[in-house]
């Protein structure tokens, strides 16, 4: 990698202060995108501005939300007691991001921030309609997300939690790359206070995108039958040595119906 | 103590320090005042070079020198030595175009080194690489075999305009035609064999190391063969004397064939530490491992069988283009000619056989051998050549591979291509894989797995390979430019303990377990006594290495051969000092007896009266107890068995689980049975990765899409079943041992079974063969043509 500055802020203040200034300066969440691209020479940063001391780390629970703070690790939201039981989609989510050591660092805000359109998380935000806390609002799933390694977030902008309102049923199912595991298809459903949510993550050019017409089936009837007929276009697909748009257009039928079924 | 010797499953001796993180790998060397290179690759295919200004570079921090190839090329360098010479249909010799260790004028290939920048830090070296300015001007590429034999190709050589490296054959031609002329019937198969990348665990390094006071280099690099690199290093490359030159080879994670070969990364931090006077390394990142490790197989064949109308195999004739990449590595020419058509008759007693190769070259990393090495091609092509003609005539796939096996009692057996198979047993192989994976019930699982909306099939292999290599002679008439035995220097110390140096090479196979297993079984000396040396060329006799499963079969009968030397020596010291006739001293469990009495002599006894000759037979024998053999074996080997693969394809995805895979392998006597297990799960698993999983796809410009692991398909530990291995054995007929070799068979014999259970659980879809590997993507393809049909 090359030569970068190196700071560790300690107040949300310094750290926004420390990105706004200097528009080559990167924030460090857990780093499992971010240091592999450092090592490869393909980013080079001025300042790589660590956000590990600000305290964002944290599972809240209430009665209709789960609130998870932006550093938390995917192992820790796996593991948690209280997302098994008031949302075990999300757990199962997380227990099946990269693997045990990438678990172990990557973080549930770093994922949103960079946004990878493999990436599995904006599925589930996406789906439930969560929203995103940052050091200066929130902002809601459906404005975040705007193409591939795109978001709403400003120059210096942090996320600090991300909070999912609890669906009445939702499921998640991924198709992974037989060679890098990320999703090639992931599905994410969810019954919401706001109707049906179809999130769709690895498929689309774009990065994840909602579903309308699985939406509006599944509303109709929640159930992996409900899709029968209901087609993906393949024209905004990716299309790569591992799957061509067709195929891919295909397999978020066949995801989506087992995200349905699996559903709880 | 329990049992250490021939048999025993021993736990691997070296797996403690490997599995500590205690391992030696040539990274982890390091010498003082060390300094670091960094390569310069061609990011192009195919392209002149113009210009290389590495003035910037030359100036950054740190930074000691930059070298070119014209640089080199000054200092009388030479280029990288190809070790097979194949000769045409009309005898001529094949093209063998230059192989500059740095590019010079031209890139052949994405990964071509061009410059190197040698610096105080890897970081330093890495930001002055990027200084360095090459004017390239792109010509066409010829990234795959049917664009570099198309009219008008770009050539990859100027001086070889056909890009032909040569156009062999084996068999007659005029023979094969009659047969065909006459068939019943004659089936053809048109198939590739894919491409793939090596992936050692431990990627390559180098570290050279002149001595600016002795004048002496010493090369520490990641080696199967560390004499053969010195040997082409030294005498081809760079120039220096054997008694200069030493190179090390210590701890090596994987090799696979890849580390055999002499690469342009040893020579230049040999020749630029001398130039620079300080140690030099380099370690590859995986990113450079995929451009320039030497890839495996990429082969496009027509394979043609004539028979009769009971379905025996009258006569075989195939044609096969063999990809060589931009250059010639090592041994590449050999591999798809005699370690490829020489397997063509596998088991089976085809009276006629004919193959043409033409060896190709295309703007690609250089491709040469990978575990199996040319039997995985032959085998592949057979196996499912075998399960096509099944297909087509209809007669059933068991059936037609007994109808045509080799009958057991027809051994020593002679192939219509070269080789004569000593020993084998095919119905046994068969029958007991056929049992152990409950072969007669699987269409009650077939129907099983249907009602759960799944399609299973199954697919068997029948296989054979030859390992061993090889007698000598007979691979020196086949164009081999280096001999093929190998050496064992045993030491017996004063206190009884031995070390044995040999000239093979561990880089994961467990010799320093099963070599010492043989120690204790000839000599009777515990485990935890014996020491096994490899890999360095300043310790070890002139050894050749470890390729082409030969260490037991070739190096191991070295070291039989000078154990016996041993206990003859040992029994002319015994009968001094026992004052008895030599030809009464009997030797079994580390002791030397006077047949018929109760006096004996341990092997200590007799190493320390060798070593401290105070009272023994001076005048007639010389002292110490150290004797070193070199044993040219008389034939090569003939491992061979049966795998079976029961795969489930989900129709939806077309995702592809290998539900149950069963091995049963004639391996030779087994050493150690748990090693021999582990080898051979370790091959059948790079077997299905080929199957299913693992390809490196080039397009049609030259870059290679599948350069990292988000793109290559490694087979991971839920890629695989849990294996049934097991082993009928036949022994070898012409080694002391009676070994065969064990470390490429699962890489032979699973990827056939693999695909034509694959085909068989797409019967119903009309599929009669489909091309390696069978993606999730490609069988939803054909699932998808197949209902439409």
């Amino acid at each position: 990698m090359y030569d970068f500055a190196y700071q560790k802020p300690t107040s949300l203040a310094d750290a926004v202060k420390a990105l706004s200034g200097d528009e080559d300066a990167k924030a460090l969440a857990g780093g499992q995108t971010f240091i592999p691209v450092l090592k490869q020479r393909l980013a080079k940063p001025s300042t790589v501005v660590d956000l590990s001391g600000l305290g964002l780390a944290g599972i809240t629970v209430s009665g209709t939300t789960v609130t998870i703070g932006a550093m938390t690790r995917h192992c820790d939201v796996a593991a948690s007691a209280d997302v098994k039981a008031k949302l075990p989609v999300l757990a199962g989510l997380a227990a099946h991001i990269g693997d045990e050591a990438v678990r172990h660092r990557g973080t549930i805000g770093g994922s949103l921030a960079n946004n990878d359109p493999t990436a599995d998380y904006p599925a589930a935000v996406l789906a439930l309609g969560a929203t995103i806390k940052t050091d200066r609002r929130s902002i809601s799933a459906d404005d975040y997300f705007q193409g591939m390694f795109t978001t709403a977030l400003e120059q210096g902008e942090i996320i600090t939690s991300v909070k999912f309102p609890i669906p009445a049923k939702a499921g998640y199912e991924k198709f992974p790359n037989p060679a890098s595991r990320y999703a090639m298809v992931g599905v994410f459903v969810a019954q919401t206070a706001g109707g049906v949510r179809v999130a769709v993550t690895g498929a689309g050019q774009g990065g994840v995108f909602r579903h309308a017409d699985m939406e509006k089936a599944l509303a109709a009837s929640f159930t992996p039958g409900a899709l029968d007929g209901v087609s993906t276009p393949a024209d905004d697909m990716n299309n790569d040595i591992h799957g061509s748009a067709e195929y891919r257009a295909h397999l978020v039928g066949v995801v989506a119906k087992r995200a349905v079924a699996k559903a709880a | 103590m329990a049992y250490e010797g021939i048999g025993a499953a021993v736990r691997r001796k070296e797996d403690v320090r490997f599995l500590s993180g205690r391992g030696n790998y040539t990274d982890d060397i390091n010498r003082p005042g060390q300094l670091h290179a960094v390569l310069k690759r061609s990011d192009r295919p195919h392209a002149t070079i113009n210009a290389i200004d590495t003035t910037a570079a030359a100036a950054a921090p740190g930074v000691i020198a930059v070298f070119v190839g014209a640089d080199m090329a000054a200092d009388n360098v030479g280029g990288l030595p190809c070790g097979w010479q194949i000769h045409n249909k009309d005898g001529s010799p094949m093209a063998e175009p230059p192989h500059p260790v740095l590019a010079i004028g031209k890139v052949r290939h994405v990964g071509d080194p061009v410059a190197v920048v040698i610096a105080e830090t890897k970081q330093q070296a890495k930001d002055a690489a990027e200084l360095i300015e090459i004017d390239y001007t792109d010509l066409p590429a010829a990234a795959t075999m049917p664009q570099a034999l198309a009219a008008g190709a770009p050539a990859v050589h100027d001086d070889v305009p056909s890009n032909l490296c040569y156009d062999w054959h084996i068999g007659e031609k005029a023979v094969i035609d009659g047969i065909f002329a006459s068939a019943h019937k004659i089936v053809k198969l048109d198939l590739t064999n894919n491409r793939l990348v090596p992936n050692a665990m431990e990627p390559r390094a180098a570290l050279g190391d002149f001595d600016t006071s002795s004048g002496d280099y010493t090369l520490y690099t990641t080696s199967q063969n560390p004499h053969v690199i010195r040997l082409l290093m030294g005498a081809f490359v760079l120039h220096i004397p054997e008694n200069k030159l030493r190179v090390v080879a210590p701890d090596v994670g994987g090799g696979f064939g890849s580390k055999i070969y002499h690469y342009a990364e040893e020579a230049i931090v040999t020749w630029a530490s001398a130039k620079v006077r300080k140690p030099v390394k380099w370690t590859a990142e995986r990113n450079e491992s995929f451009m320039s490790d030497a890839h495996g197989r990429d082969h496009i064949s027509t394979a043609e069988m004539a028979l009769d109308a009971q379905g025996n195999f009258l006569g075989l004739k195939i044609h096969t283009l063999a990809n060589m990449g931009a250059y010639l590595s090592t041994f590449a020419p050999c591999i798809p000619t005699y370690l490829y058509a020489t397997l063509l008759a596998g088991v089976y007693k085809t009276p006629a056989i004919y193959c043409e190769v033409k060896a190709v070259f295309t703007n690609t990393v250089p491709v040469d051998a990978y575990r199996g090495a040319g039997r995985p091609e032959a085998s592949f092509l057979l196996e499912r050549l075998v399960d096509v003609i099944a297909h087509d005539t209809g007669i059933d796939r068991v059936a037609l591979r007994r109808l045509n096996f080799i009958p057991s009692d027809a051994f020593p057996y002679q192939t219509p291509v070269a080789l004569q198979y000593d020993s084998g047993d095919y119905v046994a192989t068969l029958e007991a894989c056929l049992k152990a994976a409950d072969y007669d019930g699987f269409e009650a699982r077939r129907a099983e797995a249907k009602a759960r909306g799944k399609l299973r099939g199954i697919g068997v292999s029948t296989y054979l390979e030859a390992c061993g290599i090889a007698p000598s002679a007979v691979v020196g008439s086949l164009g081999a430019r280096a001999g093929l035995y190998e050496v064992a220097n045993v030491k017996v110390h004063p206190t009884g303990s031995v070390t044995v140096y040999t000239g093979t090479h561990s880089h994961g196979q467990g010799h320093e377990t099963t070599l010492a297993q043989l120690v204790c079984d000839q000599l009777g000396v515990p485990m935890d006594q014996v020491e096994i040396v490899h890999g360095d060329t300043a310790k070890i006799p002139f050894g050749m290495g470890t390729y082409g499963s030969r260490s037991l079969a070739v190096g191991g009968s070295a070291m039989v051969k000078a154990m016996d030397k041993i206990i003859a020596k040992g029994k002319k010291i015994a009968a001094h000092l026992m004052e008895a006739a030599v030809e009464d001293i009997e030797f079994a469990d580390n002791t030397f007896k006077v047949a018929g009495t109760d006096k004996t002599k341990t092997l200590t006894d007799i190493s320390l009266a060798a070593y401290v000759p105070h009272n023994y037979p001076i005048e007639e024998l010389e002292p110490g107890l150290d004797e070193t053999a070199f044993y040219d074996p008389k034939n090569f080997t003939f491992p061979g068995g049966c795998h079976v693969a029961e795969i489930e394809i989900d129709p939806d995805t077309g995702v592809t689980t290998v539900v149950n895979f069963c091995a049963v392998d004639d391996v030779g006597r087994v050493i150690n049975p748990m090693i021999v297990e582990g080898q051979i799960q370790g091959g059948v698993a790079q077997g299905i990765g080929q199957a299913l999983l693992e390809s490196a796809v080039y397009d049609d410009n030259g870059q290679l899409l599948s350069g990292s692991y988000m793109d290559y398909t490694m087979p991971r530990a839920d890629n695989l079943p849990s294996f049934t291995v097991g082993t009928e054995i036949t022994l070898c007929t012409h080694n002391p041992l009676g070994v065969k070799g064990c470390g490429e068979v699962g890489a032979i014999g699973s990827p056939p079974a693999v695909i034509n259970a694959v085909v068989d659980a797409l019967k119903d879809y009309g599929v009669r063969h489909l091309d390696m590997p069978a993606t999730p993507q490609k069988l939803w393809s054909i699932m998808r043509a197949g209902k439409a049909a």
